[in-house]
Order: structure tokens, then C-alpha cells, then sequence
């Protein structure tokens, strides 16, 4: 994000146009984290369906609440050395007034700080969802609900200041960063790698056929997902007064595109066949990898942006079996690998006339860039994998972090919600004993008795 | 009698119903079944995993016969089910002892 509108806060006035446009883009990106809960939902197997649904959706209600007494004002607050913002008068929104513009710096913006507020939450939101594809099957509820609240607090909350906020020592750098390829993906990406370490792999890891149980589901998922990133990422510009906007949400199409039909693409030729799990996977590397650049690139350059993600990261979903890290529906393979290819190939492909004037490599402005850019990526890949594992150590050691060995085989959903995802008995399985089912029984065994 | 029994391929079914029915076979009973035989089941890749998947869905059908019918049901059935492909299944048959039409009570061939 940078300045759209550079005057004087009290000539900046409210614009009906941008606040509207806003309001959509955050309940498109509040979208997401069903999408991706259905994602990944689709991607595990039957018996642990709805824990993974649940670990995206609680993040919703977590994150929220968090955002609200503290989380906004630590992102965004007033900054302290580069590295964590605080304004008291955000705690809890007390000291805000539903009027009040955003202000960045020394930008006023036309649209309310109301609308700022609820947008970055549903960054703050799908972040660490996003963690969660790399745990599927074996973490205990209790655990992740905690390390949500944790994560978001000495991670996201820190991570999204130095990238987004005035005074953060990345923004201050020149980093760009448009929707969040470093403060997001790279973020969560480095996070699942870092917490997987600690906690191990599925019980039948690389033995067991772990294959998706609907695939239906997951093509759901990234359909919501893709139209959801619309305003994840045309959003960040915060209105569309100069057209960045507009650029930015037709390189959104154009790299996601692209994307996929690079992932599919190499797999036809490696493993022989056009999967739908290719074209999903493929699609969402795309849409990772145009978040941080679609701002700075041409749409040509957004091709190039994302068949060169959408190539990579389907090399590097095979990595886990290699190195024997259960990265189980592959986050770090597509969010850690395309956030971190999206990011540094700013440096090489930003043309110049997108939201900056900064050039790369093949536009003439040299290495400059690439060399910011990766500070931005790897000091935010090393603080979020080793806070990340720091964490999930710490909470493994107190309560716990993954459920028993019989209850992972049996199936998470069981032993941590008390639920099923499909009912695949014809009668539809047992006798009830709920509180209101009791009198219908009673009633039933009285007509017999008279 | 004779009860015959068929594991077979699932697309198959239409088929070998209507070729029943025109050899005169009045009820039969179909259940999903899965399985494998000499193919091994087949390959699935995810992401590049390669997954054996070695129980196959097929379709096991049951039907019981007079034992003058029996061998030429055989082969009304092994006909309508055959593609050539590997993985077309299986029949045979039993001897059954007694059979009772439960609506009637009507016992041994006369409950076909």
C-alpha cells in the first residue's frame, strides 16, 4: 500500500465511492476463509472434514476479537522503532469516531477508518487459516484456538506493521508489498513450516493413501477463493481514484490464469494427466504470487508472473516426500514457495508505471529493488518459522499439541467435535438422546403402556 | 436350484438386467461392492502422489435359478458384462438348499 491521495487532511473528503467499493472488498476477503476453509476441507480425508473446516472458521471469531481490544492498534498504531505500532485511543475502537478518515502517515485517505479497520481484519483473519492446511488431521482444537490468539499477536500483528504501516522498517525500506505476498503467504507459509517441524506427520505418513475425499469440495474452495482475492487484492489500494485498483484486479485475473494452465501444464507432462487438483493448486499459486506484485507489474508481466509461480510451485508440493516434513495439503509449497516467487520477481518485472515508479531488472531499473525485496522476504520467512515453532514448543510441552494416536486414526472429527462430516448410514444412525428428543420418546412409550 | 453370483463392473448393470429380463428373470438383487481381482485396482495422483487405489467399485448381483437354467444364465449374464478389458469380474454359482417366498410362503422353485 502507498499514498493514493496526497493532499492535506482537511481538504481530504469522505468519498461515497471508494467507501462503498471497500465495504464490498471486505466482505469479499471475509469470503475467503470459508473458501479456503472448503479448500482444505475437500483435500483431507473423510474422518477429519470438519476439523478442518472448523480450524479455518474459528479463526473468524478468534482473530476478530483480538483485532478489536488490541490487534489494529499494534498493526497499525502509532509506530515504536520500525517494529510494532500502539494507539491507545484504537483499543477497543473507544476514541474512534464513526467519521474519522483513515490516516497513514501523512496521507489522509477518503474513506472511513471504520473501513480500513474491517478490511486489514480479514487479513488478519485468513493469515493464520491459512496455517492450518499443513496440520490437517492430528492437532487438538483446544491447542490451535490458542496458537491462533498467540500467532496473531507476536506474529501477524507485528509482521503486518513493519510491511503496511507508517514507521514500519520494511515500508520505510521501500519493500512492496501490494496485498500481503510477505505479510500473508510468505508469513503463513514459514509458520506452518516452522510448527510442523515441531509437532511431526500424520500417523501413516508417506505410507497411508492420504488422497482428497472430495474434490468437488476443493473446486469450490478455490472458486470462492479466486473471486474473494478480487478484493483481497484490488482492495489494498484502498479506492480507485488513480486506476491502480483496475491494474491490479486485471493482473489478478490475467497471472491466476496463467497459473494454472502452467501448473497443469508441467503435470501433464510429468505425471500424465490434466488433474483437477492441479488446476485448483495451480490457481491459487497464481493468486499468491500476483498479491504482493500485481500493483508494481504489466499484465504481461502478470503472465509471466504467474505461469513462472504456478511452474515452480508444483515442482515444489513434491519437496515433503523428499525431506520427509508432512506439509500435509501443502502450504508451504504454494504459499511460502509463490509469495516468496511473487515477491522477489517484483524486482525483476516492475515496470514502472504501475503504483510506483520503481523499475526491475528487465525494465532498466537494475537490482535495486531485488535486493529490498529480499529483506523483506527473508527477514519475514525467519521471524514467522522460528517465533512459529517457538510456539508450538512451548505449547506442546503445557498442554498439548497434537490429539491421541487412536484418536487421529479414528478420525479428529469425532474426538474433537462430537460430529461426523457425512451421514452415510440409510436410517441415519442411532437413537437420539438429546433434551428435546426425550418427551417425544416418553410420549411414544406411554401410547404403548395404555 | 442355484444361486448365481456376479461381481462386476458398476456401467455394466443396464445391460445385464436387460438381458435377464429377456431370458425371463424375474428379480434379481444388487449391492456395491468393491474389490480387486488380477488388475490390482488402478493409479490416482494427487500433486504428484501416486496413490494405488486397490479396491474398485463393482457391483455384486444375486440372482437364484432353476438348476436347468443355471449353466445358460451363466452365460447370459458373463455375455452382458463382458467388455474385453482387464477388471470385468466374476461369476459363479452355488448350490442353494431351500428358498421361500415370504409373502406367500410358497417354498423351493416355486418361490423363483
Amino acid at each position: 500500500m502507498a499514498p493514493a491521495i496526497m493532499m492535506a487532511a482537511d481538504k481530504v473528503e469522505l468519498s461515497p465511492a471508494n467507501t462503498g467499493f471497500m465495504l464490498i472488498c471486505s466482505a469479499l476477503v471475509m469470503l475467503m476463509t470459508p473458501g479456503l476453509a472448503f479448500f482444505y476441507g475437500g483435500m483431507v480425508r473423510v474422518k477429519s472434514t470438519l476439523n478442518m473446516l472448523m480450524m479455518s472458521f474459528i479463526s473468524l471469531g478468534i482473530v476478530t476479537i483480538l483485532w478489536v481490544l488490541f490487534g489494529f492498534s499494534l498493526a497499525f498504531g502509532k509506530d515504536s522503532g520500525g517494529i510494532i505500532g500502539w494507539t491507545s485511543d484504537w483499543v477497543g475502537l473507544s476514541g474512534v469516531d464513526k467519521g474519522d478518515l483513515w490516516v497513514l502517515g501523512e496521507t489522509t485517505y477518503n474513506i472511513p477508518l471504520l473501513v480500513f479497520f474491517v478490511f486489514q481484519l480479514m487479513f488478519a483473519i485468513i493469515t493464520p487459516a491459512l496455517i492450518s492446511g499443513a496440520l490437517a488431521d492430528r492437532v487438538k482444537f483446544s491447542a490451535w484456538a490458542l496458537f491462533i490468539a498467540l500467532w496473531a499477536t507476536v506474529v501477524y500483528f507485528p509482521v503486518a506493521h513493519w510491511v503496511w504501516a507508517d514507521g514500519g522498517w520494511a515500508f520505510d525500506l521501500g519493500v512492496i508489498d501490494f496485498a500481503g505476498g510477505t505479510a500473508v503467504h510468505i508469513n503463513a507459509g514459514a509458520a506452518a513450516l516452522g510448527v510442523i517441524l515441531v509437532i511431526g506427520k500424520r500417523v501413516g505418513f508417506k505410507k497411508d493413501p492420504m488422497r482428497p475425499h472430495s474434490l468437488p469440495l476443493v473446486m469450490l474452495g478455490a472458486g470462492l477463493l479466486w473471486f474473494g482475492w478480487f478484493g483481497f487484492n484490488a482492495g489494498s489500494w484502498l479506492g480507485n481514484d488513480d486506476g491502480v485498483g483496475s491494474l491490479m484486479f486485471v493482473n489478478t485475473q490475467v497471472a491466476t490464469a496463467a497459473a494454472m494452465l502452467s501448473w497443469l501444464i508441467y503435470e501433464k507432462i510429468r505425471h500424465g494427466a490434466f488433474t483437477t487438483l492441479g488446476a485448483a493448486s495451480g490457481a491459487v499459486a497464481g493468486l499468491v504470487a500476483i498479491t504482493p506484485s500485481g500493483g508494481a507489474v504489466s499484465p504481461v508481466g502478470a503472465i509471466a508472473v504467474g505461469a513462472i509461480a504456478g511452474l515452480l510451485c508444483a515442482m515444489a508440493v513434491g519437496l515433503k516426500y523428499k525431506f520427509g516434513y508432512d506439509d500435509s495439503l501443502d502450504v508451504v509449497g504454494v504459499h511460502l514457495v509463490g509469495g516468496v516467487v511473487g515477491s522477489l520477481l517484483i524486482g525483476f518485472f516492475a515496470s514502472g508505471k504501475g503504483q510506483s515508479e520503481v523499475e526491475g531488472l528487465f525494465y532498466g531499473g537494475g537490482l535495486t529493488q531485488f535486493w529490498k525485496q529480499c529483506a523483506g522476504v527473508f527477514v519475514v520467512l525467519f521471524y514467522s518459522l522460528i517465533v512459529s515453532a517457538i510456539l508450538a514448543f512451548i505449547l506442546d510441552k503445557t498442554i498439548g499439541m497434537r490429539v491421541s494416536e487412536d484418536d487421529e486414526v479414528a478420525g479428529i472429527d469425532q474426538a474433537e467435535h462430537a460430529e461426523t462430516a457425512y451421514d452415510f448410514s440409510g436410517a441415519g444412525g442411532g437413537a437420539a438422546r438429546t433434551a428435546a428428543a426425550a418427551p417425544a420418546a416418553e410420549a411414544a412409550s406411554k401410547k404403548v403402556d395404555a | 436350484m442355484k444361486l448365481i453370483t456376479a461381481v462386476v463392473k458398476p456401467h455394466r448393470l443396464d445391460e445385464i438386467k436387460e438381458a435377464l429380463q429377456a431370458f425371463g428373470v424375474h428379480g434379481l438383487t444388487v449391492t456395491e461392492a468393491s474389490g480387486y481381482g488380477r488388475q490390482r485396482g488402478h493409479t490416482e495422483v494427487y500433486r504428484g502422489a501416486e496413490y494405488t487405489v486397490d479396491l474398485v467399485p463393482k457391483i455384486r448381483i444375486e440372482v437364484l435359478a432353476e438348476d436347468d437354467d443355471a449353466e445358460q444364465l451363466i452365460d447370459v449374464i458373463v455375455k452382458a458384462a463382458r467388455t474385453g478389458k482387464i477388471g470385468d469380474g466374476k461369476v459363479w454359482s452355488l448350490p442353494v438348499e431351500t428358498a421361500v417366498r415370504v409373502r406367500t410362503g410358497e417354498r423351493g422353485p416355486d418361490a423363483l
